[in-house]
């Protein structure tokens, strides 16, 4: 049913339809409206049997959910930012141990500076802890792939992170079509856990293993997040099947069959880029887009074949690894070697900053012009201006102070001291 | 048929002789139908207080649910020596995760089980101290504020012994470790406040809290019994000596166990719901340094020169527990304390530890004076 919602209340009712069994938060913006809902849900018997578990932590919200997991309940969380941080110890304990637990992870900034909110660099800084990671373009993408991703890590045993942009998704109202109860439970099995904690049936969970087997262990993570390669479309192809509408697989190309320029992004920005894509299109320009919907297991075929062909790449993304460059555009070059598309990394919208049409429309004349050096990493409306004054101040005294208040007083925003 | 009179070396305890009990009044470990959960073939070493204590919990604990338990056990020891691949001693479904998180692992099995409606199948968390006053000790913090049906065991060793004997919050004062060794003029571990967490989780009104030893086993398999009668947060924390870590001689881990209680450095008592309700009182008190001497984490204590400051002070720490909880029954119990106990460890009262008892050491104690170097 069409509903004018919140998106993060659409999520909170979504995940309650996958009836959870266990929910263990712990409140960061800009993840709480999502907990508070379920926890609502909780108090109010609608989500019922599950219990919700008010922790002190974010990491004690993860390892809640992997002793509930064990006991063979549905677990699911939901964090941002710092919070994913704190439980990083006990992702990757999880996605090693093979529970599939289910988190919303509403995408935020990581400090310091501190920064509620939206980039990319929480899920980027754990791209590597074993967690499949999907990305929602839209609050209605959000909501479908949530009982997508619970039907993928209980088909594979693997952790799934679904990652949505924090306050342009998670706050943002607009029409969602929520999934009715039924449909949930047609399209989403009771969940048949592959390893319990069972009296009847003792087991051994989180034993040691040393050189011996460990590279066999560890090669099986990686088995089946290549398994998840085939699993992801093909639960996609269902859920279109069921839902009548498209939502989630590995990646999404937007007029790419003739263009020479692709721009590669992840999650809400598409949406900008696809407006952009128009207008330049509208001027005959031949440019497309491809949204990359799963991160983690990185679909490289899928990568290569879409990109293969073009002649200009612009990675757009919302975190970098400082000191070395893009992450999705690391990751772009390794599809695409041997291959002639030239890859252009451009950062953008760290912590907030909007990605507006001008800028992009501009970044995107560069490209097309071929005015950006490829071998560098380029970033989106970068006050050049601000930066230098910084770095001249630390040219000339041994003692600056803190590069934050200095730029904020530079703009005017703390008020001018001594200094 | 002669009659024989059976004299039990231990009187009015629960130390005595399992198998010339009736049956019914036997431990959990004499009876045949004992579960074995932490069986044997596991790679403790000799003389393992850890491995003593969680046998015996946990058994108890199986007895207490009928075989309806699950376990959650942190990093450490306990972990290592029971699971190496590709065995597992765990005779009872048993999870491990990390070495902060377990009592967070148990509230999560623990709601799950709710969940499920599974309110025959009990949870035990497990740790050692770092896992417990450390690393672990918010989740544990949580784990008791939220009221968690768990029942969480600390086997209290005094230090990091898993990474090679550091200093934990638990670590007594004077004790050496790898890190506090005793250098200069530093008498070893510092005097500072410590981390009490039996009364940390006293404090919580939790509904049973318990100390023990490895020395009264009838008395811990009693306590974790007791606890498996109440629901919501349990605390049990069980003094385990480290033969390997303070350079104690395998054979002594129960005589030390004993000791640490008969001086009152170790106060053994349970409470219900926030109040003391049994305290174990010492029955032939002795002198801290009866302790301190069977084991080489105090050697410093005792040369070249004697620290009588030093175990004056550790001496103020075992009185002021001994009024605190009232650990004597008989006041004038306080005046005299002959040294009785390392007596009957063969040591003569106030005697240096005899060079061929350093001499019985084990190889691991010897591998740890190698890569700890001389407690000297």
């Amino acid at each position: 049913m069409l509903e004018q919602i919140e998106g993060s209340a659409a999520v909170a009712r979504t995940v309650a339809r996958c009836r959870p069994e266990v929910v263990a938060a712990y409140p960061i913006s800009p993840q709480t409206h999502i907990v508070e809902g379920l926890s609502d849900l909780v108090r109010t018997g609608e989500l019922e049997p599950c219990e919700y578990m008010m922790v002190e932590s974010e990491f004690a919200a993860m390892s809640a959910c992997i002793g509930a997991s064990a006991a063979g309940a549905r677990a699911y969380t939901a964090t941002a930012s710092q919070g994913l941080l704190y439980m990083a110890e006990a992702l990757f304990n999880a996605s090693g141990l093979g529970f599939p637990i289910v988190m919303t992870l509403a995408n935020r900034a990581i400090g310091a500076p501190i920064n509620i909110w939206n980039d990319h660099s929480d899920s980027m800084s754990q791209r590597d802890s074993g967690w499949i990671q999907l990305y929602a373009e839209t609050n209605q993408e959000a909501v479908d792939l949530h009982l997508q991703a619970f039907k993928l890590a209980e088909r594979v045993s693997l952790p799934v992170m679904v990652c949505m942009d924090g306050f342009i998704l998670t706050h943002a109202y607009e029409e969602v079509d929520l999934p009715a109860q039924e449909q949930v439970d047609e399209f989403l099995p009771t969940y048949e856990p592959r390893q319990v904690l069972d009296p009847a049936e003792p087991v051994t969970i989180g034993a040691m293993v040393g050189p011996e087997a460990f590279s066999e262990v560890k090669y099986l993570m990686h088995a089946k997040q290549m398994q998840a390669l085939d699993e992801i479309p093909s639960i996609a192809s269902e859920f279109s099947d069921r839902f009548g509408r498209d939502s989630g697989g590995l990646v999404r190309p937007y007029r790419t069959d003739d263009a020479e320029t692709i721009v590669v992004a992840l999650g809400s920005v598409l949406g900008t880029i696809e407006d952009v894509v128009d207008e330049l299109r509208a001027g005959g320009a031949r440019i497309g887009a491809l949204g990359v919907k799963c991160f983690r297991p990185y679909p490289l075929d899928e990568v290569r074949e879409a990109l293969g062909g073009a002649e200009r790449v612009v990675v757009i993304e919302k975190a970098f690894a400082v000191g070395a460059g893009g992450i999705v555009g690391q990751n772009v070059r390794l599809a695409l070697s041997g291959l002639p598309p030239r890859v252009h990394d451009v950062v953008a919208g760290l912590g907030g900053r909007p990605i507006t049409r001008q800028s992009l429309l501009g970044l995107f004349d560069d490209v097309l012009a071929d005015r950006l050096e490829p071998r560098q990493l380029h970033f989106l409306d970068l006050n050049r201006e601000l930066v230098e004054r910084e770095l001249e101040r630390m040219q000339k005294g041994r003692r600056p102070g803190p590069h934050a208040e200095n730029i904020l007083r530079d703009l005017g925003v703390v008020a001018a001291g001594s200094h | 048929m002669p009659e024989q009179q059976v004299k039990f070396f231990q009187t009015g305890s629960f130390a005595v002789g399992n198998r010339l009990l009736d049956p019914e009044q036997r431990s959990v470990q004499a009876r045949m139908e004992r579960s074995n959960s932490l069986t044997c073939g596991h790679r403790a070493c000799q003389g393992c207080g850890e491995a003593l204590g969680a046998r015996f919990a946990l058994d108890a604990a199986m007895r207490a649910t009928d075989g309806n338990l699950i376990a959650a056990n942190a990093t450490g020891c306990l972990e290592v020596f029971s699971t190496p691949y590709p065995e597992s001693s765990w005779q009872l479904p048993w999870i491990h995760s990390l070495f902060g998180n377990a009592p967070a692992v148990a509230s999560g099995v623990a709601a799950a089980l709710r969940a499920k409606g599974r309110t025959d199948v009990r949870v035990v968390g497990q740790a050692g101290d770092g896992g417990t006053v450390d690393i672990g000790f918010a989740c544990l913090s949580g784990m008791f504020e939220r009221g968690d049906d768990v029942l969480f065991i600390c086997y209290d060793n005094e230090a990091y012994m898993n990474t090679g004997v550091q200093r934990s919050a638990a670590t007594p004062p004077a004790a050496r470790t790898a890190n506090t060794k005793p250098l200069g003029d530093q008498p070893g571990n510092v005097f500072g406040q410590g981390k009490n967490v039996p009364l940390i989780a006293l404090a919580h009104e939790l509904p049973y809290v318990a100390t023990a030893t490895v020395a009264e086993l009838r008395d811990l398999e009693a306590k974790v019994e007791r606890a498996m009668d109440f629901h919501g947060p349990r605390y049990i924390h069980i003094f385990v000596p480290c033969p390997l870590g303070w350079g104690s001689a395998s054979r002594d881990t129960v005589r030390i166990a004993r000791l640490v209680k008969e001086t009152g450095l170790f106060p053994v008592f349970e409470a219900e719901h926030g109040e003391v309700v049994g305290v174990s009182k010492i029955r032939r008190r002795v002198p801290v340094e009866e302790y301190l001497k069977l084991q080489r984490r105090y050697a410093h204590l005792f040369r070249p020169r004697r620290r009588d400051d030093v175990i004056a002070r550790l001496q103020a720490i075992a009185d002021r527990n001994v009024e605190r909880f009232g650990l004597l029954t008989d006041p004038d119990q306080a005046a005299a304390m002959p040294g009785e106990a390392t007596d009957l460890a063969g040591l003569e009262a106030g005697a240096d530890e005899p060079p061929e008892r350093a001499a019985e050491e084990t190889n691991l104690m010897r591998l740890l004076s190698e890569t700890h170097g001389s407690p000297r």
